[in-house]
């Protein structure tokens, strides 16, 4: 009985966690599915929101900033309001040139940010992170605290998701689809790209900061290495890849198999001993790495293909062969 | 003027096709035949510079077939393209800027094996601005000098045909007068032309042979002098009335 | 007066020396093959790990070692572009770069793999400082390092500038369609641009860890400044490149000398944000770099 009720919560945090990818992927997928803009710095936006969140929620203590004990509504709010104006910044800077200097620009605010939460340890306690953070639910009993939470997590899943096929379909997003497929033709048609751009690039990094709350609640804790930034951007890009870029349900669908394969090989590989225990983690990065060219190369459409917003009057892509989708 | 024992050179036949899936060219049919010049005009976005970069294996053809000397070279790679002796001098960015002169031409030279000097030599002969300016960053020189380290660099390999797109695009009066010339020269020395051109009076004058293409489709031939005398070509292209 | 050459400038010319290598092959790949290539520091992190074995195997000065631990890179590294680049030669080329950004995790996950996390040394010992004009105080290794490193700079001034292969690199960087046009076999100015780019990583990777350890994250940290040299210099411009390295490695090390008062300008726990600094600098004020390269 005991071992079912393990299986249990271990399944409930296995959906709590692939949730929270689940809404990165989502980010990533506004500007990278819909967009074609290549956000190499996720972990950045999410760590972001998990610190301006974290801060913004716990009691006072002399390790580092805080005592504010505002309500979630306002820190998740402020957590996406400080990352979509970092973004704009970043994006003031790149969006007018080819999508690899907003990867480099991206990766590089990245490590940035993890080099502030290193040394300004007054704000944020150096490498000790921030700890003791408040948990939403957390004086309900035993698995209704955890459900609740998963509920909550699902729940703005869906929001998002109905938010943004809303946008998919409407005019915004078929002028996405024009500028990503054929910049020149959308410039013709008197559309402002790098405004367009922005809002994507802005949307995405929010989510992404929204993700970074739920994270530094659902674990308490929050460090500049809870996870290795790249390990974490990384995974978020092959969700999307493997479940579907510019397709809302693949980037869901993605985030939950891939977060599914990647805990439990890692449940697998810790049994082993120590020495190689250590040495297969490895070997997990490596197999993920490897997925992702796969997908790349064999199905670069992923899980779940892109689906047309309705039909337009252009020539859509017949021979299916090479995927236009991602010219930038 | 065509000598009609010997065989075709370039040979376009009934081609079809465009960029991904927006067809450009609609059964397009042309040949050059040894020692000719062979101009092609027409309107803007006719098809002039496609139906070149067809032979060159720039294009997705669905049809119609590109024969070199008789082979059949549809679709084949660029590369080998040049490698089988055609060389083209495409209408925009066609040298190197960066690249000092005699480096572009050196370039061009890059699928010969043995010792380009001598072909060098000859080339800074027909084009004496070049020698002069040989050590110059080509992107430095003036329009019509670009054009000539094009043309120079699509001779280094003694090519069977050229094809030339717009040589005379933009340039001055004099300039263009001076490219004409040095086609006729090329043409002379027994190497057949197939050229796209916006001055299509002056051109129709040196050429042996030329095409009217309009909307991807063959809309006139003739030889260049009956062309000039054509009343609805004369309308069309060279600027109203019949010619002098 | 001399501290500040011996502490601040010298070790500044070192690192920007290393950064300058490192950069070359990034603007390289950026311009002829057209990608930002995530994967050019781990590509650095393997040169030096097999560099490594190589010197614990035979004994040898790490510079002996170091072509030796090149030639095996370069095939490593050619493998990858045959394995993973070239599918895509002909699709956008963020495709490319997505596929370098995996390449990055791959490789560091297999450098982890072999040969383990722990710190480990190029050299052993400390060695004595030369002292010239009684107060210039430079170590031995600072003056091979520098020496290294501008004979492979000359090496590839000569390659590109008169060596056939050389000079159809800089056609194929200027224009790739004309290259191809004008009958260049581009995969092979293709695989000597990563012959290139993988022997200096290599060499770059080999002159840090003999100036200071070796360890995983050493790629990664060299990724942004190679790239923000690359930019400095201008995409395209090996020279560029060259310079861009060496301003960002001096501005990083005198960064955190005293200019004000006692304490550090800058403190050093954020040396590694000056060459992001210069980068977006530079992409706000001039994205073509100092010297007139590229900008996609
Ligand atoms: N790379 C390309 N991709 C898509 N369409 C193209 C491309 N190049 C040309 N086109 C289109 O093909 C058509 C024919 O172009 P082409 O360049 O062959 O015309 P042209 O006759 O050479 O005109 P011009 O006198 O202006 O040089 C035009 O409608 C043009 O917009
Ligand atoms: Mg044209």
């Amino acid at each position: 009985m005991d071992q079912f009720y393990g299986i249990f919560l271990y399944i409930i945090s296995l959906l709590t966690m692939g949730g929270i990818y689940a809404i990165l992927a989502l980010g990533l997928n506004i500007q990278w599915g819909f967009t074609g803009l290549f956000n190499a710095g996720i972990a950045g936006f999410f760590a972001i929101g998990a610190y301006v969140s974290a801060i913004l929620t716990t009691a006072p203590s002399l390790r580092h900033l805080g005592g504010y004990e505002l309500p979630y509504v306002v820190s998740f709010a402020a957590a996406m309001v400080v990352s979509g104006i970092i973004a704009w910044a970043v994006g003031k800077v790149c969006l007018k040139l080819r999508a690899d200097y907003l990867a480099i620009a991206t990766i590089g605010i990245a490590e940035i940010f993890r080099l502030i939460l290193k040394n300004e340890t007054w704000a944020t306690n150096g490498p000790r992170g921030v700890s003791m953070i408040p948990k939403p639910f957390e004086t309900l009993p035993e698995p209704w605290n955890h459900l609740c939470f998963l509920g909550l997590i699902l729940a703005v899943i869906v929001v998002i998701y109905l938010l943004l096929e809303t946008a998919r379909n409407s005019p915004w997003g078929r002028v996405m689809t024009a500028i990503r497929e054929n910049e020149k033709s959308a410039m013709a048609a008197g559309k402002d790209i790098e405004k367009f751009r922005m809002e994507a690039f802005v949307a995405g990094c929010m989510l992404m900061a929204l993700a970074g709350a739920f994270i530094a609640h659902y674990l308490k804790f929050i460090g500049p290495n809870a996870t290795d930034p790249l390990t974490s951007t990384f995974l978020v890009w092959v969700m999307l890849v493997v479940g579907g870029s510019a397709n809302n349900r693949g980037a869901i669908l993605g985030a939950f198999l891939m977060w599914t394969i990647w805990s439990a090989s890692e449940i697998l590989t810790s049994r082993l001993p120590d020495e190689l225990a250590i040495r297969t983690a490895y070997i997990r990065i490596f197999l993920i790495g490897l997925a992702l060219q796969i997908f790349l190369q064999r199905f670069p459409k992923g899980i779940f293909p892109e689906v047309r917003p309705k039909p337009e009057r252009r020539q859509s892509v017949s021979d299916g062969v090479t995927d236009n989708a991602t010219s930038r | 003027m065509s000598n009609s024992e010997l065989q075709t050179v370039l040979e376009l036949d009934q081609i079809i096709g465009g960029y991904g899936d927006t067809q450009i060219l609609h059964g397009v049919s042309m040949r050059v035949d040894p020692g000719e010049i062979v101009v092609i005009i027409g309107p803007n976005g006719a098809g002039k510079s496609t139906a070149m970069k067809a032979v060159f294996g720039l294009l997705n053809l669905s049809g119609g077939k590109v024969r070199l000397n008789g082979e059949d070279i549809t679709n084949m790679p660029p590369d080998q393209v040049v490698h089988h002796g055609v060389c083209y001098v495409p209408q925009t960015s066609n040298i190197f800027p960066s690249l000092t002169v005699e480096e572009n031409l050196e370039m061009g030279a890059f699928v010969r094996t043995d010792d380009f000097r001598p072909r060098l030599q000859e080339l800074y002969d027909i084009f004496p601005p070049l020698a002069e300016k040989r050590r110059q960053a080509a992107g430095t020189l003036s329009g019509g000098q670009r054009q000539m380290v094009a043309m120079a660099k699509a001779m280094m390999l003694e090519p069977q045909i050229l094809l030339l797109d717009e040589p005379t695009a933009g340039l001055s009066p004099k300039y263009r007068g001076e490219i004409f010339a040095i086609v006729k020269t090329v043409n002379a020395t027994g190497t057949p032309i197939l050229m796209v051109e916006q001055n299509a009076k002056q051109a129709l004058k040196i050429a042996n042979r030329g095409y009217v293409l309009v909307d991807g489709k063959n809309k006139f031939e003739g030889s260049g002098h009956d062309l000039l005398e054509d009343a609805e070509v004369a309308e069309m292209f060279l600027g109203g009335g019949a010619p002098p | 007066m001399m501290e500040f050459i011996n502490f601040y400038l010298i070790p500044g010319l070192v690192l920007g020396s290393i950064y300058a290598l490192g950069a070359i092959g990034i603007t390289l790949t950026f311009s002829i093959l057209r990608f930002a290539n995530f994967a050019h520091g781990e590509t650095m992190l393997l040169g030096v790990y097999i560099t490594y074995s190589l010197v614990q195997f035979s004994g040898v000065h790490p510079l002996i070692a170091l072509p030796f631990g090149a030639l095996l890179t370069v095939i490593v590294v050619l493998g990858i572009d045959r394995a993973f680049y070239k599918p895509f030669r002909n699709s956008p080329t963020i495709m490319v770069v997505i596929a370098s950004f995996g390449m990055m995790l791959m490789v560091r996950s297999m450098v982890q793999f072999i040969w383990g996390v722990q710190l480990k040394g190029m050299t052993q010992g400390i060695q004595r400082p030369m002292i010239f004009f009684d107060s210039l105080r430079i170590s031995p290794k600072h003056i091979t390092i520098i020496g290294a490193a501008i004979v492979l700079m000359l090496a590839v001034h000569y390659l590109l500038s008169r060596t056939k292969i050389g000079k159809a690199m800089r056609a194929m960087s200027d224009s790739p369609e004309l290259a191809k046009l004008t009958g260049i076999d581009t995969e092979k100015v293709v695989r000597m641009t990563w012959i290139v780019g993988g022997a200096l990583a290599t060499a770059a990777g080999v002159f840090l860890a003999i100036d200071t350890h070796i360890d995983t994250n050493m790629g990664f940290k060299m990724l942004l400044p190679m790239f923000a040299a690359a930019i400095l210099g201008g995409i395209g411009r090996p020279f560029g490149a060259v310079a861009g390295g060496l301003v960002i490695g001096i501005v990083e090390e005198i960064s955190s000398y005293p200019w004000i008062g006692v304490e550090p300008l800058l403190n050093p726990g954020y040396k590694a944000g000056v060459a992001f600094a210069i980068m977006i600098g530079m992409l706000l004020w001039r994205p073509s770099g100092l010297f007139k390269g590229k900008v996609f």
